[in-house]
């Protein structure tokens, strides 16, 4: 296969951006997408070049890590697939690819396709825990917890931190992200303890982070590889609405 | 206390294994350690490099205790070490299936399946720890699978006879890095935990002979910072991407362990590498790593190939009488479901003697066919569904009507640096925790153990001896950064970096990368010979010298430069290259992940040698070549038995 990309390149975070373009030849359908950019690199580095820098990890989809914006969809044209795991077989010989990074107020751009999302680190320290320390935990079966309640928390947090989210929602928004942690403990016993807490603290924290606000596009749930549905916001909104009346001054 | 014997006029090893029955040394230990004044913690700080489960786990606890943290990561965020893509489960001796677990039991099949590599004290208390394992994982909010009733639920994993491993869908990992990340961010909030992503580790300072600080690299500005404190723990993970190709994150290295052992801290048994049996097998040179598929799959998989390597029929053209179920055939008793090493190496045979099936004829077929007929279409979907999801994404192949080929990749890496019952190094104050060690897998680890052990680590031990230590060397904060080691090991790091910036090579590092990969899959893998061995070191010392004279690093130093990191990285998997292989060409007999083709029974099956190697080898840093030391390993409690599984 061939391949002409359309790269975003930027040295740094107050440098102007700008959409370079490369060919690849030797561009295989069994390939992965990062696969592909591994291989420009190649023929940039050769040709003394500066490679194109992007995030990568564990390339199977669970670390978060990676993420671009392929051809205007955040993670790239395949549902529930992170950009690690898309493969080349999605696309033709002969396209054009546009590959450019998450864009959002709140994700400042590091260089290239890397951007920062430590803000997402933040949310979660402002109360994204079960506030317990090591030791003195009850036996892990000394509280029940129902089936359904368990899979429901699971389907919250197998949520990645990835970013996809913001960069799909016209309000660079993170509700999906932060009601996806909420309602990951709140379906539990051991962290509804704090729950009314947590949704003020983390919803207020997302404000203060620059990300917008919620208006129900659901372009992220559209775009989220792990499929984490956008029910969540609306508990997050409940318990946001709710806190004042029910969190108990900390 | 035991002690190990070191070759003369060399240093001892000495393991600090605490008196008493095995079931009693670590109520001993903790019964007579010295605990350090609560109101002294804050004034210690402790320095954690990696946030994966052990470090995390460790960062966490100890600030929670009230000491003064900074957690290091190569990642972008704490919670993407690679311990998140763990997938299978974590073993504990819970015994909740009421199904005949019990401590013992755990232990016993820890060190059996170790191949009586591994060190008895160590083995046992990891097994005690289990169980406190699960009960933080859900107090923390780990949302493991449960039954209908509310109890959490049970699977038997890996060939165990009972039920002892417990599981969050196919994500086991990721959800107990998650608690870990939720309970370091808890510290972080509290102000006890600085957290410093985007660091890499590239030197351990040493001042009068213990550990009191690091250098790193500020991967976005470049900077060459120094860090400095009472105790350094190591948290930093395996060193399968030696390999080049394995189921390792890409930025998984070696460089902070290997630093540290150039520091005097020994590397033991490196040799012991794990090819884990159920991935996806590999597809062209352009392969930047491999995919795990979690071995539950050969709970209901058969595993099979065409009996005549001839055959080129596709797979569900093959009638019953040309195939050959060769696990089934070779182990009546455990079949598919033989540990690990012997299911990778019994692939390879397959593949070796022309049998192998797809495109590159290295992969076994692994059919669900039956399990399907069997249970149905949906009950295989539920158990698996998550994993032929993956499976087909990768491969375009759908694993319900055609069976899935499978291969054996680099998985987990056994060896590790030299620590004593303490989990501390041969330098003091540097301690070593998770798969960065070398001590509870011997030379095999069994499924759901890893997570286990990272966080028996961090949770529950190394806050106990890291306690002792700075109580038996109390000086809080006495050297700063100031001090001019740091300044001297500082200058050390950027003059490497100079020299790799700067080298105007014509090759990439990735080159190189897999280059060394090659030679270690084909002479330091699954099967081993003297020769082949032989062979690795030499080649190995000649890439070395080609690396610095041709490696082409683009950019500068001074940015973001994913390549800058990388090549540094692979300078230092070089090095170890050659230690792995020296080390498996010194292990004279065959255990475990470590398979000497001389050394194997009349039906192919390792042979140990218990009289002359029942040892861990503790490599030494030397230049040119690095000093052996031993500590023999003594069963008391379990007599060491040839492992079968016909």
């Amino acid at each position: 296969m061939t391949i002409h990309l359309r790269v975003w390149r930027q040295s740094g975070p107050d440098s102007p951006g700008f959409l370079e373009d490369h060919t690849v030849t030797e561009a295989n359908e069994h390939m992965s997408f990062l696969e592909l950019l591994d291989v420009l690199n190649e023929q940039l580095i050769r040709d003394g070049r500066e490679p194109v820098e992007f995030d990568s990890d564990c390339r199977e989809g669970i670390c978060g890590s990676c993420g671009l914006m392929v051809a205007g969809i955040a993670h790239g044209p395949q549902k529930r697939t992170a950009v690690c795991q898309l493969h080349m077989r999605s696309f033709n010989s002969g396209d054009t690819i546009t590959v450019e990074p998450f864009r959002a107020r709140a994700f400042p751009i590091v260089r290239d396709l890397v951007v920062d999302r430590s803000a997402f680190d933040r949310i979660i320290a402002a109360g994204g825990f079960v506030s317990v320390t090591t030791g003195g935990a009850p036996d892990a079966n000394a509280v029940l917890i129902s089936k359904a309640d368990a899979d429901r928390a699971m389907d919250y947090a197998a949520c990645i931190g990835c970013g996809a989210c913001v960069a799909a929602c016209p309000n660079g928004s993170a509700s999906l992200f932060t009601a996806a942690k909420i309602a990951h403990l709140d379906f539990l016993p051991q962290g509804q303890v704090e729950s009314a807490h947590r949704a003020l603290a983390m919803v207020d924290r997302m404000t203060d982070e620059g990300f917008g606000n919620c208006s129900n596009h659901a372009e992220c749930e559209a775009v989220c590889p792990k499929g984490i549905s956008i029910a969540g916001i609306a508990r997050m909104r409940r318990l946001y609405l709710m806190g004042p009346l029910t969190a108990k001054a900390q | 206390m035991t002690q190990s014997n070191g070759a003369a006029g060399q240093p001892r090893l000495e393991a600090k294994i605490p008196d008493g029955h095995l079931q009693d040394k670590w109520d001993n230990y903790k019964d007579a350690v010295a605990l350090v004044n609560p109101a002294n913690k804050r004034k210690h700080t402790i320095l954690v490099v990696g946030s994966g489960l052990a470090g995390g786990s460790a960062a966490a606890t100890l600030a929670g205790l009230g000491y003064n943290v900074k957690c290091f990561c190569i990642q972008d965020s704490a919670r993407r070490a690679h311990s998140i893509a763990a997938q299978g489960g974590i073993n504990a001796a819970k015994n909740y299936p009421n199904d005949g677990d019990t401590i013992w039991r755990l232990f016993y099949d820890t060190v059996k399946g170790g191949d009586y590599r591994a060190r008895e004290s160590n083995v046992y208390r990891l097994s005690q720890l289990s169980a406190n394992i699960i009960d933080q994982a859900v107090a923390q909010g780990v949302p493991f699978a449960r039954e209908y009733g509310g109890m959490l639920a049970n699977r038997s994993f890996g060939g165990a006879l009972v039920s002892r491993t417990f599981y969050a869908r196919g994500q086991t990992g990721q959800q107990l890095l998650l608690g870990t990340y939720q309970a370091l961010s808890h510290q972080i909030a509290a102000g006890r935990v600085a957290m410093l992503p985007r660091r890499e580790m590239l030197d351990l300072v040493v001042v009068d002979g213990h550990a009191r600080g690091i250098v790193t690299r500020d991967l976005v500005t470049g900077t060459i910072e120094r860090y400095a404190g009472d105790a350094v723990l190591l948290c930093t993970g395996g060193y399968g991407n030696a390999y080049y190709l394995s189921t390792n994150a890409k930025n998984s290295n070696v460089t902070a362990a290997w630093r540290c052992y150039k520091r005097g801290a020994f590397f033991a048994n490196p040799c012991y590498t794990q090819i884990h049996p159920t991935c996806i097998p590999v597809a062209g040179s352009y392969q930047s790593k491999l995919t795990l598929m979690s071995e539950s799959l050969r709970n209901d998989g058969r595993v099979w190939v065409p009996k005549d390597p001839a055959d080129q029929r596709a797979p569900d053209q093959i009638p019953e009488a040309d195939r050959d179920y060769y696990l089934e055939r070779r182990y009546p008793s455990f079949g598919n479901l033989v540990p690990r090493d012997v299911a990778s190496r019994a692939a390879k045979k397959e593949c070796d003697d022309g049998r192998g099936v797809g495109e590159t004829r290295l992969a076994v077929y692994l059919d669900f066919a039956d399990a399907i007929d069997r249970l149905g279409k949906q009950a295989i979907g539920e158990r698996y569904g998550n994993l032929f999801e993956m499976y087909e994404r990768i491969t375009g192949e759908n694993p319900y009507r055609t069976p899935m080929r499978i291969y054996p990749a680099v998985h987990y890496t056994m060896g590790g640096l030299w620590v004593d019952y303490e989990l501390q190094s041969t330098v003091p104050g540097l301690f070593v925790l998770g798969e960065a060690n070398f001590s509870d897998h011997g030379a095999n680890r069994l499924g759901a153990s890893a997570l286990m052990q990272g966080l028996a680590d961090g949770y529950f031990v190394v806050p106990y001896t890291v306690g002792a230590y700075l109580n038996r060397h109390d000086r809080a904060d006495s050297v700063s950064a100031d001090n001019p080691a740091f300044a001297e090991v500082q200058g050390a790091a950027t003059r490497r970096i100079e020299r790799l910036i700067n080298s105007d090579g014509d090759k990439t590092p990735t080159q190189f990368h897999r280059q060394l990969g090659i030679i270690l899959w084909n002479h330091v893998g699954m099967s081993r010979t003297r020769a082949g061995l032989t062979h690795a070191i030499a080649a190995i010392g000649e890439l070395k010298e080609e690396f610095w004279s041709r490696v082409r690093v683009p950019g500068t130093a001074a940015t973001f430069n994913k390549n800058l990191e990388f090549a540094g990285r692979i300078a230092d998997f070089i090095e170890l290259g050659d230690l792995m292989a020296r080390d498996a060409l010194r292990r004279e007999e065959s255990c475990g992940g470590h398979f000497r083709e001389e050394f194997q029974t009349a039906e192919g099956e390792a042979l140990r040698n218990d009289d002359a190697y029942m040892d861990v080898a503790a490599w030494e840093y030397g230049d040119p070549t690095p000093h052996l030391h031993l500590e023999p390993l003594t069963f008391e409690s379990v007599q060491p038995s040839t492992r079968s599984y016909k």
